[in-house]
């Protein structure tokens, strides 16, 4: 049988590298996009196994949500992605320090 | 080993490498195709555990529309593969660090002792005849059925902000003004001219 | 005593309205309306003030002590303005009013080419000559309401408003660099003086809690052993501290040492003021008030100790001041200065009888020398240096017979005011035991022949000898108007008379009733009193003492360097070039002054600048507090690289440490 535990795990290992991922490819917008996807598969992992485990449904109807969110900040995410690189030329994220104190 | 535990492994396994595969390659292409993998394998641990519809709509909505968007951006920008690397081998480390520290704690809160078997059963499975569609939509349209609106609200909002961002007037382009159409006037357009008319002759 | 209240208000009131008259709208008066309208005001005040002298010394009517007005009433101190009118009162208001009132008309004629001591087309020059008779009908009026007060209060009121005024007239010549600097150099001394003054009221409120002289005087007693520490463990009987304070104020305004150093500069103003202001009415206030006091000097023999030899050093000293000087009326300048350490002799000696005596002849003789000194000004063309006159006897004969009688009068000479005043005090203080007393009758015997030498010194070199003036200023040479002359004439008379008339009853007598206060162990005055029989006797038992022969020497001394025709000023030069060096830098006082607290004063306000002002709040607290405003937020914008993964840094490493809390808590 898999125990709980074990789905949890791979959402954690799954977690833990998409973070890594952020920090290795720290230039790449779109990499990073990306990674942030991932995080959010992560956890949508485990709440779906919380789901099957405790027998309730409400969990995968926090994933569906989730999933638009997701999908919705994706789009955006893009878009946004698209209007900086046509004014910049770039998406390398050391161009974009507009905030810089 | 039952068939299931070598499913999940399988499928775990193929996750856990896509994921690594999805932040090491060079090509944003291949990381893309990566991710479709992630996605993928993650699905079918989803109908392991018995969540048909979600695994379906993962595979639809972020498969079939997230990352075509993805590719679709990867190749019409004009990247610079190059100078997107640079400093991958010099944060790898800390990233690495950083990661397994994360990992490392989060293994020990979510370990066997605290989640194993013998303290969270795994259910028994579903009879033939249940519908996960029809749970979620139950679920959906009564308990949560504001939220739903609130997130198809989102969406739209989404759908008008990714529009909004993206829109751009090109100069000596022809616009089709539906505004000024359908206000227009007769006197607008339609000058009555006295003439003298000639005499005869 | 309705009345006397009713004319004490006339009195006050008549100097005031002239000089709110003549200063408002002298333009609209002109110089006759100005001048009529001042010396009509002093001269109602003049006569309502005999009036009144006659009611309550001749008649003794009795004492009046009543409020006119009430200011304020806080915690139950009442500041009010009253009159207190006694026997002290009603004599310095006879004193005051006269000499205003001869100075008023002495100034018709002093004043009258004023126009010509400003330059061309100057606008402060315009209506100067009202302005300047408004100014002295304001000082009687202040010097009236100071002698007037029944309270503390009011006693200040008038004390700074006769130094504004005397501010005003010393500085009268505005476009006069040194009259401007003088009539400073006279408000910042004085203001030292003040700061006693007003912390001795200070201390008289916080002890009595009260400002009437009656509530004061009357409890005095029951607070004779009152102790006050001043700094931590260092006690002082309050009445040592409160006589002392009061004091410095006297110190101040009657120009004695160390605060001397404005009076002699004071001279810048016009003479008329140097005669009313500097020599008979306002620098006898310190000396009135002390006798004013005297209920509160009696029960601190510290305090009068101190006055006795402060008193005594400038009677001494600055006399000796006088015989090198050049310049006519600071020869008087100095004479005055002695003389108001001699009346200070005689209050510290418990003689305020004898010192208020003194100052009531010195008022007539000394006002009389400078209105003699002005009149010789006027005939030699404004020239005051006295190494230009000579033989003027012959030239102005009253202002010859009147400066005689007034010297005669200021050295001491028999049967003269000057006499009686002077030889009471000296006698005073060789009878006085207080501390400090030996050297107090040492030096004012030693003064006696400074005086006569001095006065005799200015006498000579002035109406007798050579005529050393330029031959223009010689044909003109005349006796001055009769608005000049009649002063002086009538100043002469009291000159010789006054003491005669009341030896016996002022410092020997019971003149002054309650209002002046002698403890029964310090009461010199009876003890010289017993040996003195009638002013006939006195005067000629004046031949044979000490006094009469000091004096007698020192003009003796000056008729043969004049016979010589030496200068004692040149003599001096020559022969004892040291002692001439000290007194001509007048003991080195200004120099001391300018060095220790104008730069003193400079050097802490500098410091303050620097330290306080630039470096701590500019520097440390504005500065400061926006540097490290700036510091901070430079530290705080490296947090701010604007990458997105700094963030995305922190971001991870706080998610990372949320998770440890959580799992090991």
């Amino acid at each position: 049988m898999i125990a709980l535990s074990d789905y949890l795990t791979v959402a954690a290992l799954l977690f833990g590298l998409s973070m890594a991922g952020i920090f290795i490819n720290r230039k790449n917008v779109i990499i990073l996009l990306m990674c942030i996807e991932l995080m959010l598969l992560a956890v949508n992992i485990n709440f779906v196994a919380f789901s099957h485990y405790l027998g309730d449904s409400a969990g995968q109807v926090f994933v569906f949500f989730i999933l638009t969110v997701a999908a919705a900040e994706a789009a955006i995410g893009l878009a946004i992605l698209v209007v900086l690189f046509r004014n910049r030329r770039s998406i390398n994220v050391d161009d974009l320090d507009t905030l810089k104190g | 080993m039952s068939f299931e535990q070598i499913l999940f492994y399988l499928f775990s396994g193929v996750l856990v490498l896509s994921a690594g595969a999805v932040i090491t390659v060079r090509n944003p292409v291949h990381a893309a195709m990566f991710l479709v993998l992630c996605f993928v394998t993650t699905s079918a641990l989803w109908l392991l555990l018995e969540a048909e519809f979600l695994a379906i709509t993962l595979v639809l909505v972020y498969v079939g529309a997230v990352m075509v968007l993805f590719l679709f951006v990867v190749m019409m920008l004009d990247i610079n593969l190059a100078r997107m690397r640079e400093g991958f081998a010099r944060y790898l480390p800390i990233g690495g660090i950083v990661a397994a520290t994360a990992v490392g704690i989060m293994g020990l809160a979510v370990g066997r002792i605290n989640f194993g078997l013998d303290v969270w059963p795994a259910p028994p499975a579903r009879a033939a005849d249940y519908s996960n569609t029809r749970e979620l939509g139950e679920q959906l349209y009564t308990t949560y059925v504001y939220p739903f609106e609130i997130a198809s609200v989102v969406l739209l909002v989404a759908i008008v902000a990714a529009i909004a961002l993206t829109l751009r007037t090109r100069p000596g382009t022809r616009y089709q003004k539906i505004e000024e159409q359908v206000v227009v006037k007769k006197s607008d357009r339609l000058r009555v001219v006295q003439l003298e008319s000639e005499g005869r002759k | 005593m309705e009345s006397i209240y009713n004319l004490g208000l006339l009195i006050v009131l008549a100097p005031l309205a002239g000089a709110i008259v003549a200063g408002l709208f002298g333009g609209t008066i002109g110089r006759k309306g100005a001048h009529s309208v001042t010396t009509l005001g002093v001269a109602i005040s003049f006569v309502l003030s005999a009036v009144v002298f006659k009611q309550v010394v001749i008649d003794k009517v009795g004492i009046l002590n009543q409020t006119v007005y009430t200011w304020l009433v806080s915690e139950g101190i009442r500041f009010e303005v009253g009159f207190l009118i006694d026997q002290l009162t009603a004599m310095m208001m006879v004193v005051v009013t006269f000499v205003s009132l001869m100075v008023h008309i002495y100034t018709i004629g002093y004043m009258s080419h004023d126009e010509e001591n400003w330059p061309a087309g100057s606008r402060a020059g315009t209506n100067s000559y009202q302005r300047f008779f408004s100014y002295i009908s304001l000082f009687t009026f202040s010097m009236l309401v100071l002698v007037m007060a029944n309270n503390f209060m009011q006693l200040f009121f008038g004390w700074e408003a006769v130094g504004l005024v005397s501010y005003l007239l010393i500085g009268f010549w505005s476009t006069r660099e040194s009259a401007v600097y003088a009539n400073l150099k006279a408000f910042l001394v004085n203001r030292v003086g003040d700061f006693g003054f007003l912390l001795g009221i200070g201390a008289v409120l916080m002890t009595f809690n009260s400002l009437d002289y009656s509530a004061v005087f009357s409890t005095a007693e029951l607070h004779k052993n009152l102790t006050f520490s001043i700094f931590p463990g260092s006690e002082w009987n309050m009445m040592t501290v409160i006589g002392i304070l009061l004091f410095i104020g006297a110190m101040g305004k009657s120009a004695q040492v160390p605060l001397h150093v404005w009076l002699p500069d004071s001279m810048e103003g016009p003479t008329p003021i140097s005669a009313l202001i500097h020599a008979a009415t306002m620098v006898t206030a310190g000396i009135f008030m002390v006798a004013r006091m005297s209920p509160l000097y009696e029960l601190s023999e510290t305090a009068l100790s101190f006055i006795l030899i402060i008193g005594a050093i400038t009677a001494l000293f600055m006399g000796l001041l006088g015989l090198i000087q050049n310049d006519i009326k600071r020869v008087v300048a100095y004479s005055t200065l002695s003389q108001l350490g001699y009346m200070t002799v005689a209050l510290g000696a418990s003689a305020y009888a004898a010192g208020v005596f003194h100052l009531m002849t010195h008022a007539f003789f000394k006002a009389l020398l400078f209105l003699g000194a002005g009149s010789v000004i006027i005939a030699m063309h404004h020239d005051q240096d006295m190494r230009n006159m000579g033989g003027l006897r012959k030239y102005m004969p009253i202002t010859w017979i009147t400066s005689l009688i007034g010297s005669l009068a200021l050295i001491g000479t028999p049967f003269f005011a000057g006499f009686y005043s002077k030889d009471s005090i000296i006698m005073a203080v060789g009878e006085s035991s207080i501390p400090g007393s030996g050297f107090a009758f040492a030096a004012v015997l030693a003064g006696v022949f400074i005086t006569a030498l001095y006065s005799f010194r200015m006498y000579f070199m002035v109406f007798h000898g050579k005529e050393r003036m330029d031959h223009h200023t010689r044909e003109h040479l005349h006796e001055t108007p009769w608005v000049v002359t009649l002063p002086l004439v009538l100043l002469a008379i009291p000159s010789v008379v006054i003491g005669a008339i009341f030896v016996m009853d002022m410092p020997f007598g019971n003149f002054f009733g309650e209002a002046i206060y002698v403890a029964a162990e310090h009461d010199v005055l009876a003890t010289v009193g017993e040996s003195i029989h009638g002013w006939w006797g006195m005067a000629l038992h004046g031949f044979l003492t000490p006094a009469f022969w000091l004096a007698a020497g020192g003009v003796f001394t000056a008729w043969m360097l004049h016979r010589k025709g030496l200068d004692i000023a040149v003599v001096m030069k020559e022969r004892f070039g040291f002692v001439y060096k000290i007194l001509d830098n007048k003991y080195w006082a200004d120099e001391i002054y300018a060095k220790l607290f104008a730069a003193g004063g400079r050097g802490l306000g500098n410091g303050l600048w620097k330290v306080g002002d630039v470096a701590l709040i500019d520097g440390l607290m504005v500065n400061g507090s926006a540097r490290v405003v700036g510091v901070l937020s430079g530290i705080t914008r490296r947090l701010q690289t604007g990458y997105l993964y700094h963030y995305a840094f922190a971001m991870i490493v706080g998610l990372l440490a949320l998770f440890s809390l959580f799992i090991f808590r």
